[in-house]
């Protein structure tokens, strides 16, 4: 479904990403683990376009998307959840969840999924009218991942999904992950919380320093010592 | 009833601040930049409504849409040449380019047609005195304030009810994520752009049409002042543009009314320096402290 092979990106003359080549297959959830600043989410905005790979390919069904303006890109099915949530605060929620079927117009089929939206996450039905700057952590989390449903992507990018929620929250939400993939929605996960990502996980690559050093089937990793010993704080 | 007077002509004068204002909040708003050459915007619109009223002989509603029109697009090609290039350049960078624009607009008007006065006809709009309670009003002045709420209302239901007005909330709040939405940054910087022209067009009509003299110079001193008033409502803030412009036009009236009408102009700029002291963030703004 995504392909992405070799790409290298820059923050100006600092390179974020060192020939990083991976592939997701459809109705997989795939997981990048790694620490703070190895440049999980620069994959994630080179994907959903925010950020221009400087070489390198990013195929999505076949077709080249990298260097694609973003707003282009969510057209094609694929949405991106920002790190930090990036609700729009300003806004009801309500209102958040209309910006994110803005490229849409088929009226009935936005109604079908905001009332899936709701299924997911009842929260949201009783907020309806709250500023989204109100919400708690989680109903942000909860709002971001509603707002990028809206655009009915076929493949969801979630940055830090668990960053900062209650443990019991952050179990609600990896639920719901998981039932948003059974509906037939494609998963890249960056997470911190490997254990956590691994469990739900089909695959998963470990970035380290701008590079993919290590990738497998989420088994394969949780069982690696090497993973063990960086991220699942084992001995 | 004389001091009654001079709060109805400060209310439309006010109006006029506020719909140039409106302008510059909305800008800052979405792009973080004073747009300097705003008040220029004002003066060809003045000019443009000039022309049609008195070579294409059309009368006041007509000359104010084509002024606005005109505006509107004047206001794009502004952004696109001048500004959208900068996009990512420092703020200070697009600062200067914004007096440069100004200075570029004054004198290119100077340049095309001279810079000697103009008058606007007088019998534009009804001018009879309409005795409410006993106080006789100016039929113009109630005329243009109900022009320049109308125009307000349009702007409120366009920012809030229409799939642009979202976008354009949605970009000033947070633009990255508003791309993750499938907006088109760069189309909706363009319509803000557009839209504050046009309302600075609409009031550049209005002024002519009440203040009868218009020149090439004339948008320095109202654009100074609808900045004023921007930052006095909080600037990014739509309703507090709308407030300050009224509040603005109002002191400026009691200021004259307490017999220092030769004092009028310092007024406004005294109102800056003290909401720059006391509330820097506006009567409208909130005090933001950065999330991480």
């Amino acid at each position: 479904m995504l392909k992405v092979e070799d790409i290298n990106v820059y923050y100006g003359n600092i390179q974020a990403l060192k020939g990083v080549t991976l592939e997701i297959n459809q109705g997989e959830i795939v997981t990048l683990i790694g620490a703070n600043g190895a440049g999980k989410s620069t994959l994630l905005k080179t994907i959903s376009g925010l950020l221009k790979p400087k070489n390198g390919q990013v195929l999505y069904e076949g077709k080249s998307i990298g260097g694609k303006q973003a707003q282009a890109i969510v057209k094609q099915g694929i949405s991106h959840v920002p790190e930090g949530r990036r609700v729009f605060a300003n806004m009801t929620v309500q209102e958040n969840l209309e910006l994110g079927a803005f490229l849409r117009k088929d009226k009935a089929g936005m109604k079908e999924d905001m009332e899936r939206v709701y299924v997911l996450f009842p929260r949201l039905l009783e907020r309806l009218k709250q500023q989204a700057g109100t919400l708690s952590g989680g109903e942000q989390q909860m709002l971001a991942m509603g707002r990028a449903l809206m655009a009915r992507p076929k493949l969801l990018l979630l940055d830090e999904p668990s960053m900062g929620l209650a443990p019991l929250l952050v179990k609600t939400i990896f639920r719901i992950i998981e039932e948003i993939n059974a509906t037939g929605t494609t998963i890249l996960l960056v997470e911190q919380n490997a254990n956590l990502a691994l469990s739900i996980a089909d695959r998963a690559y470990v970035v380290e320093t701008g590079r993919i050093v290590l990738a497998g089937t989420a088994e394969e990793l949780t069982s690696s010592e090497k993973v063990k010993m960086a991220y699942l704080g084992g001995h | 009833m004389e001091l009654f007077q001079q709060l109805v002509n400060g209310i439309s004068l006010g109006s006029i601040y506020a719909l140039i204002a409106l302008g510059y909040t909305m800008v800052y708003g979405i792009v973080k930049l004073i747009n300097f050459a705003h008040g220029d915007v004002f003066m060809v619109g003045a000019f443009i409504g000039f022309y049609s009223i008195t070579v294409l002989d059309l009368s006041f509603f007509p000359a104010l849409l084509i002024s606005m029109a005109a505006c509107a697009v004047f206001g794009v090609i502004i952004e696109r040449i001048a500004y959208k290039p900068l996009r990512n350049a420092t703020r200070i960078a697009a600062l200067i380019t914004a007096i440069g624009v100004s200075l570029m607009i004054e004198n290119g008007m100077i340049f095309i047609r001279g810079a000697q006065l103009e008058a606007y006809p007088t019998n534009l709009l009804p001018s009879e005195n309409i005795d409410i309670f006993g106080v006789s009003i100016k039929s113009q002045s109630l005329l243009i304030l109900g022009v320049s709420l109308v125009l307000m209302m349009i702007l409120q239901i366009i920012v809030h009810k229409t799939k642009i007005g979202k976008a354009m909330r949605a970009v000033s709040y947070d633009a990255e994520a508003a791309k993750l939405m499938g907006i088109n940054v760069n189309n909706t910087i363009s319509a803000t752009f557009a839209i504050g022209s046009a309302l600075a067009g609409a009031a550049g009509v209005i002024f002519g049409t009440y203040y009868i003299k218009i020149e090439p110079l004339m948008g320095v001193l109202p654009g100074l002042k609808a900045f004023v008033a921007a930052v006095l409502g909080g600037i990014g803030i739509i309703p507090g543009a709308m407030v300050g412009g009224l509040l603005l036009g109002l002191i400026e009236a009691l200021v004259s009314a307490a017999g220092f009408s030769l004092w009028r102009d310092a007024a406004a700029f005294v109102v800056l320096i003290l909401i720059l002291i006391f509330l820097p963030q506006g009567l409208f703004g909130k005090n933001k402290r950065e999330k991480v």
